[in-house]
């Protein structure tokens, strides 16, 4: 079984060609360039690394979201694209989960987080070998993330790129309790992903032209529009 | 000339892709439409028109693939629009072209949308060069000269608003539903005369303003209101349709004539309008100069006018790559006689 993994969620880009288990090629890169230019570029060299072509894969795994709105789309439509006209199944990943599938080896919980702006995240909270979810993938505030997770008794492992920014807030609610992930585990990989696509039974190929995002957050004019219809129909 | 093209065209709120065959034979031209859900805010909103794109992308290659009834491996090349247009919706055309090209080992090409506009003209019928074309849309009032294929030298572009754009604006004004364009023309027709507005006329230049006009025609129906007499919509619609085309008309007859050029073409979601199609074809009949005005679905935005227009850079070698861009401001270049810019940026 041969697996082509996108992950393009936020700033950083992975791909990667997994054959039964075992990592053929593997690009993860942290740069300032955008993922349309670079992201078909680096699928190309995956599989020239792993002397396959497109039609030898048999399915493909992609960072469903959270995360940046563009660069999901990105992954997606690139993702979906193949997915379609390859006719192979697509499978979606929380991209909190990948993160936090760098660190699955830990004891106590895994929080998983991107910065959603106005000390907004996304996050989610696992535990264990299998990332049991403690907290599911949300749009909400840091201090209500780090509240809620004040009351386990628990250590709390805090994991990505954009936990660096929020360490005082988190220090000042969680204390002794929060600890922090070395910065080479803060990188999303997309052999993870495909190790945790690999858990689930495979979509059938008519999932894949509905495929989309999960975004997490409505579009802001969405959002406004439904507010001011409610305050009419009310 | 003989080749295959599948072309996709994402670049504002038109999911669109193509199949057409030696740049002129159209074998499926599918649109699928936001408008129902854009309407709801009044205009375009990017991230809305974005999710849409993706929603809808695979669904409509595959449609515009089966209706051609071919295969990818019948395909010579993927063209898709690389700008001008909304970034974030031009990004998820350009990404489903280069992972479909990378699928099939097919070459990519990306094309300007406002070329793609001009070259719908050959879905119709042979360019005759050299040549004239007026672009007229919601991003766009430009006047652009064709020595031959590939060569564009834009002689005049709007100062301020785009004529689309100022329809777009007076539309609101008058309370119509977006988008508003077919409405004011349709009004302009039913009316029995127009309101007076100025004409901006830039002389010595083949520019355009429209600025002025929107701000004239927001003054005239504010000075009814404040003196409380009746507004009529219709005799609005007239005067401000009765400018633009005026203007729009004598500069593009004039330009013809300045460059003694064998055809004139109009293009672009604005040279639907019936008022500037009429005015332009009498004008032009009467100095003698052959007028073509594609059909609408033409006019609107489609992939078959990228398709066509890759037919020609596909024949003269233009190729782009799996790095290609969205680009949002992207000009409008030649690109022959340039072979430095054959492979572009
Ligand atoms: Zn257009």
């Amino acid at each position: 079984m041969i697996w082509l993994g996108i992950e393009t969620s936020n700033k950083p880009l992975s791909v990667s060609i997994v054959r039964d288990g075992q990592v053929l090629a593997e690009i993860v890169q942290n740069t300032n360039m955008t993922h349309s230019v670079t992201c078909m570029p680096a699928i190309e060299e995956v599989f020239r690394k792993a002397n396959l072509t497109p039609v030898d894969i048999d399915a493909i795994a992609v960072s469903e979201g959270p995360g940046s709105y563009t660069g999901l789309r990105i992954g997606v439509t690139i993702a979906k694209t193949l997915a379609w006209t390859l006719r192979k199944p697509l499978a979606g990943v929380s991209s909190l989960k990948v993160l936090a599938s760098n660190a699955e080896l830990y004891k106590g919980i895994i929080c998983a987080l991107f910065d959603a702006r106005r000390k907004n995240v996304y996050a989610a909270a696992y535990r264990g070998m299998n990332l049991e979810t403690v907290i599911p993938e949300h749009h909400g505030s840091l201090e209500e993330l780090l509240q809620q997770l004040k009351e386990y008794n628990d250590q709390i492992l805090f994991v990505g790129m954009d936990v660096q920014k929020f360490k005082e807030d988190i220090q000042t609610v969680l204390g002794e309790q929060a600890k922090f992930a070395p910065s080479s585990l803060n990188l999303p990989r997309a052999s993870k992903l495909i190790e945790l696509a690999e858990k689930e039974p495979l979509p059938s190929l008519e999932t894949i032209h509905s495929f989309v995002p999960k975004y997490y957050r409505l579009a802001e004019a969405e959002a406004k529009w439904l507010e001011q219809h409610q305050k009419e129909q009310s | 000339m003989e080749n295959l093209i599948l072309a996709i065209e994402t670049s504002c709120d038109e999911t669109a892709a193509s199949v057409v065959r030696n740049g002129n034979e159209i074998l499926s031209n599918v649109v699928a439409s936001q408008i129902e859900s854009q309407k709801r805010f009044g205009g375009v909103v990017p991230e809305i028109a974005s999710r849409h794109h993706v929603e809808q992308i695979t669904i409509v290659i595959e449609e515009a693939l089966a209706k051609a009834n071919i295969v990818p491996s019948d395909l010579d090349a993927v063209a898709v629009t690389e700008g001008p247009g909304l970034v974030g919706a031009l990004l998820i055309g350009i990404n489903a072209a280069k992972a479909f090209a990378f699928a099939h080992g097919l070459p990519i090409i990306g094309v300007h949308h406002i070329a793609g506009h001009i070259y719908a003209t050959a879905l119709v019928e042979e360019m005759q060069f050299p040549l004239l074309a007026l672009v007229v849309s919601g991003g766009h009032t430009e006047l652009v000269y064709m020595k031959e294929h590939g060569s564009f030298e834009v002689i005049g572009e709007t100062r301020d608003d785009a004529a689309g754009e100022a329809y777009d604006k007076v539309a609101r004004v008058l309370n119509l539903p977006y988008p508003g364009g077919p409405h004011i023309d349709r009004m302009a027709h039913e009316a029995k005369r127009g309101v007076e507005f100025p004409r901006a006329w830039l002389e010595d230049s083949y520019d355009f303003s429209f600025s002025g006009l929107k701000s004239a025609v927001i003054n005239y129906k504010h000075n009814l209101e404040q003196r409380g007499e009746k507004i009529v919509p219709e005799e609005i619609a007239k005067g401000f349709q009765d400018s633009v085309v005026e203007v729009l008309t004598t500069k593009t007859v004039r330009a013809a004539k300045d460059f003694g050029v064998k055809q004139v073409i109009v293009a672009g979601g604005v040279s639907a309008n019936r008022g500037l199609r009429e005015s332009l074809r009498k004008a032009l009949e009467q100095e003698g100069i052959p007028f073509t005005a594609p059909p609408l679905n033409l006019c609107t935005d489609n992939a078959a006018m990228i398709a066509a227009c890759a037919a020609y850079m596909y024949e003269a070698g233009v190729r782009s790559d799996l790095s290609m861009n969205g680009l949002p401001g992207k000009e409008l270049k030649s690109w022959i006689g340039e072979n430095d810019n054959l492979r572009q940026s």
